[in-house]
């Protein structure tokens, strides 16, 4: 069973597990590390107590925090990794920043029901890239490695190139670390309990992660 | 001007023979390099656009090799020269727009029909200066001019990135 994590202060539902890195992977990238909660319950629309705080967040994100939000601390590591990972931050967004030019462009945060808002939330909130997974549809820790030969992820016509970054479970790659959108176990109208990631780079500190992960699990249980 | 790319240092690393520790420095001044961009982006704002982009080694997320993250680290390096230079080049602007605005409020009859806006001299809001007759036609015959100020639009406040 994965370790949980250690010094967490937040009054959890499930405390988090801590997923691990492939040795030659954190080797290059120290501080690089994957958590998770999972909570049961299904995707629905989101009730007015979390518009209501979406709202409230749109109050507070606009085009000028969107330029400061690169000097602050996690945004700004989010966008080194991106550019150590061969990506670039300026095309490619980070979670945070994309969140940020979607509010600009919608006028809003646009309520797009649970999980996806308590995600926003937490991303919006802690600058935290998290995502969500069907829990059902994961086997084991999931872990941040590098694809084998012949793996791939749904939707593509050709597998994923060796050495591409992924986040995996214990048998197969689940989606790519950062920068794509397929996703090998979706949140669906099936699922029934979802398991919520958090991706930590090196300048982003544990507490933040933490904070992140509360936050969506918090917001996705009170509703 | 200290030097944006470190060469030295990074040449004494790869002396040293160990490609692992290349590729740490290079991350390293990659991380100075977009915190430095990062910090002349907000200085522009809402001034000047500036084109951070720098082309992406790969689609996808990989472990990049020296190669890729040296020209990641170069390209930044350029990024920087290219604001640093365009910034320096607006500041210079202005200074000679706030120089100009002064001598035609001191005579305003010197610059007929010139306008000056607030984005001329870099600050916010979109009101301006115009140097205009006063009273139509006979103003222009008697060579009474004066600078007549605009506030600008109603609105105050507007978002920067909404007039992009």
């Amino acid at each position: 069973m994965a370790a949980e994590v250690a010094g967490s202060d937040f009054d959890w539902e499930s405390p988090p597990a801590q997923g691990w890195v492939a040795p030659q992977v954190a080797a290059e990238f120290p501080g690089l590390g994957i958590a998770w909660v999972e909570v049961d319950g299904r995707p629905r629309r989101s009730p007015e107590g979390v518009r209501r705080r979406l709202r409230a967040l749109s109050d507070r994100f606009y085009g000028s925090h969107a330029i400061h939000m690169r000097e602050r601390p996690i945004p700004w590591a989010y966008r080194v990794f991106f550019r150590q990972i061969g990506l670039d931050p300026d095309r490619t967004r980070t979670p945070v920043e994309q969140l940020a030019l979607d509010r600009l462009h919608d006028g809003a945060f646009i309520s797009k029901g649970l999980p996806a808002d308590a995600l926003t939330i937490a991303t919006a909130e802690t600058g935290v890239a998290v995502r969500a997974f069907d829990a059902a549809r994961t086997e084991g820790e999931l872990c941040v490695r590098e694809s084998a030969p012949g793996e791939s992820l749904p939707g593509r016509a050709a597998g994923l190139a060796q050495g591409t970054l992924t986040i995996a479970d214990e048998r197969v790659p689940l989606a790519l670390l950062f920068g794509g959108s397929e996703n090998a176990a979706p949140v669906e109208k099936g699922t029934r309990r979802i398991a919520i990631v958090a991706v930590q780079v090196n300048g982003v500190p544990q507490a933040s992660v933490d904070e992140a992960l509360w936050i969506a699990e918090a917001t996705f249980g009170a509703a | 001007m200290p030097d944006l790319l470190d060469r030295d240092t990074l040449g004494t690393v790869q002396l040293g023979g160990d490609e692992r520790l290349a590729r740490v420095e290079l991350r390293r001044q990659i991380g100075r390099l977009e915190r430095d961009l990062g910090r002349l982006q907000v200085e522009a704002f809402p001034r000047l656009g500036l084109d951070t982009g720098v082309a992406a080694p790969f689609r996808e997320p990989r472990i990049a090799g020296l190669a890729e993250l040296e020209r990641v680290r170069d390209a930044l390096a350029e990024r920087i020269a290219e604001a640093r230079s365009a910034l320096n080049h607006k500041a210079q602007v202005e200074t000679r727009n706030r120089e100009l605005l002064q001598r035609m409020l001191a005579a305003p009859a010197d610059y007929k029909w010139v306008r000056i806006s607030r984005d001329d001299l870099g600050e916010p809001g979109c009101g301006h200066w115009h140097s205009r007759p006063r009273l139509g036609p006979l103003g222009m015959l008697m060579g009474w001019w004066r600078v007549k100020v605009s506030s600008g639009c109603p609105l105050p406040m507007r978002l920067a990135a909404v007039e992009r």
